[in-house]
């Protein structure tokens, strides 16, 4: 079997899913034996066309060349994987989807008039066909090799649907909202990150993005017991995958 | 009771068990709970803290100085030990030779678990039944439990979440033990009646203790009989067949409304035994591992069959957990699945209650 070919993509972005990717260090050099890059600009300034049998995507949607360029690697990507919190949700620059775009280019840029950018921060999946979406704020590189070890081997990748409380029973972390009354996105929030957050004894802040039904009302009603108020719980909802619906609904963003 | 003894101080039990070659699991504090960590140092002991466990909460206090085990059950169980969460079935390779399968080593020196509590070691009794004598049973479970020895810590005080005097578990544990401490109160000095329920624990006892009173065995009951009394959660006594015949009941949809569907409750439960079995490869496809991981009826994926999940409402998968543990468990392996420690109620984020659910269910006119 001829090896896959792989590309990788920068969209809006701080670049810290590629960073994973390269961050995989035992792995890197068997991944990069076993499967062909024929597009990685953080890793190789060697670039080949397509067509691609995987492509991962990290970054938003934020510009007119990028909702056009990312039409153009779908097009020629058989498998189009996107990687962590902007790809997947927008990212933390979705919040200015529910601000004033110009407003906040004015405060921030002195000369604004050189920036072209949308109004909005948006998701892959808005754009294009997604096969597989992989979270996190950055992505968990563990993740990212089962996904292509997985592919190499034509199973079906054991990526977790549940809420991270199960990564930190799993681990026999001490829940941190019941021991200790931090208020913690764990409960709605999608397992995966390798259970980082309540294990340095701090509430998860939902990186992951929202666990598809969880039940954000029932435990921002607990965090109201905790003594959290409504503002500061929304904020709690608003962060790295504020515009991911369910926690855009809780968030008080919709 | 014929062989009960006394003793001053736990730690020298401790200290016999490490110089017996055990490797030991005790209490430890640590990140704010006790839990069952491997002791190397009686002195370890966490004496004189207690825990206030309430709906949603845990916190250690401090209790009396002079008391040992007055805290009761840890957020973890022994199953943690005993069924760990993430365990390698078997390792295959392909090579030109074709295909081989290996079991990895048992990895399990002979262990002694100190501090069991009654309702921990009825749990363990359950998951004897179903992982090392049932029809399909689990051979590393039966070889980590065939190679442990226990140390029931008999309860002479209830946390507010404790229910085993109505599931008929504890406070005071029968049998099934190697050896069995009770603190007695400050009119016995605080010592402790120390019984042996095998032959392995009456050997490690030797020389250690001296004959107990018939008053440090009067005190013993009546330690344990206060921490039942004091118990304010019964479980209601029909329940097994009383939610068989609430099945639609609307008060289902009432818990689902405030079940986070976080799985907390089944992983913290000493019973719950489901599990996932998973498979990863190296990126030459050669080498395959097969997992066993600890699984949840709460998740959305655990009831997936082809074509998609049976169990899509978290109504359904709460009253599958509650029917499950209280009532279908007696069908299944002929008790009930729930030994009344109360984890499932201080580890939900939001508090839900077993009991006050199944009071509720109770009280509703059947189907």
């Amino acid at each position: 079997m001829d090896k896959l070919r792989v590309g990788v993509w920068k969209f809006a972005s701080c670049d810290g899913c590629q960073l994973s990717l390269l961050d995989c260090e035992d792995e890197l050099l068997a991944i990069a034996d076993s499967v062909h890059i024929a597009h990685f600009l953080e890793a190789t300034s060697r670039i080949e066309g397509g067509p691609y049998d995987i492509g991962f995507v990290e970054g938003s949607v934020t510009t007119e060349h990028d909702a056009q360029r990312i039409q153009d690697i779908r097009a020629e990507t058989k498998v189009l994987v996107t990687i962590g919190a902007c790809a997947t949700t927008g990212g933390i620059q979705a919040l200015r989807n529910y601000a004033d775009h110009g407003e906040w280019m004015r405060e921030v840029y002195a000369h604004p008039e050189y920036i072209q950018a949308l109004d909005t921060s948006s998701p892959i999946a808005d754009h294009v066909k997604v096969d597989l979406e992989v979270h996190g704020c950055p992505v968990n590189k563990n993740q990212l090799i089962e996904l292509i070890t997985a592919t190499i081997a034509a199973r079906k990748p054991n990526i977790p649907n549940m809420a991270q409380c199960v990564e930190c029973k799993r681990a026999g972390t001490t829940c941190v909202m019941v021991s200790k009354g931090i208020p913690c996105l764990g409960p709605v929030t999608r397992a995966g990150c390798g259970n980082l957050c309540p294990s340095m004894g701090r509430g998860c802040y939902g990186c992951f993005g929202p666990l598809k039904g969880g039940n954000t009302e029932a435990l921002m009603a607990e965090f109201a017991a905790l003594g959290v108020a409504e503002a500061d719980s929304q904020h709690l909802f608003r962060g790295f995958t504020a515009a991911a619906p369910e926690f855009e609904r809780a968030g008080g963003l919709k | 009771m014929e062989r009960a003894a006394a003793l001053d101080d736990p730690r020298p039990v401790l200290s016999a068990l490490i110089e017996a070659g055990y490797r030991v699991i005790a209490p430890v504090e640590q990140d704010g709970a006790i839990r069952y960590l491997p002791a190397v140092d009686p002195d370890s002991l966490p004496k004189g803290r207690i825990d206030s466990q309430t709906p949603g909460s845990y916190r250690l206090e401090d209790g009396d100085p002079e008391r040992w085990f007055d805290y009761v059950v840890s957020p973890e169980s022994w199953k943690a030990w005993l069924y760990p969460a993430r365990r390698k079935m078997w390792t295959s390779t392909r090579s030109e030779d074709g295909l081989s399968f290996e079991r990895p080593e048992a990895e399990w020196t002979p262990t002694a678990f100190f501090g069991v509590r009654p309702c921990d070691l009825a749990a363990i009794e359950k998951q004897d039944a179903i992982l090392k004598d049932g029809a399909f049973a689990d051979p590393d479970y039966a070889h980590r439990r065939e190679n442990a020895l226990i140390v029931v810590i008999q309860c002479a005080r209830s946390a507010e979440t404790c229910f085993c005097a109505s599931m008929n578990t504890g406070p005071r544990a029968q049998a099934g033990f190697d050896i069995a401490l009770t603190e007695l109160g400050a009119e016995a000095d605080h010592r402790f009646l120390v019984e042996a329920g095998s032959e392995a624990g009456a050997r490690v006892l030797e020389g250690l203790t001296e004959d107990a009173t018939e008053a440090d065995k009067d005190a013993a009951h009546a330690a344990t009989n206060a921490a039942a009394a004091s118990q304010i959660r019964v479980m209601p006594e029909n329940v097994a067949a009383g939610l068989k015949a609430r099945l639609t009941a609307p008060e289902w949809d009432d818990v689902a409304k405030r079940c986070l569907n976080c799985a907390n409750c089944t992983m913290a439960c000493p019973t719950c035994f489901c599990s996932d079995v998973q498979d990863t490869s190296d990126l030459t496809g050669d080498l395959t591992d097969r997992w066993r991981v600890w699984d949840s009826c709460f998740n959305p994926d655990f009831s997936y069959i082809h074509g998609g999940a049976v169990r899509t409402s978290s109504m359904s998968r709460y009253r599958q957990w509650m029917t499950h543990k209280l009532s279908s468990w007696h069908d299944q392996f002929g008790a009930s699945g729930c030994v009344g420690c109360g984890r499932c109620i201080a580890w939900c984020p939001v508090g839900i209650d077993i009991v006050a659910e199944a009071e509720t269910l109770m009280a509703q006119p059947e189907d």
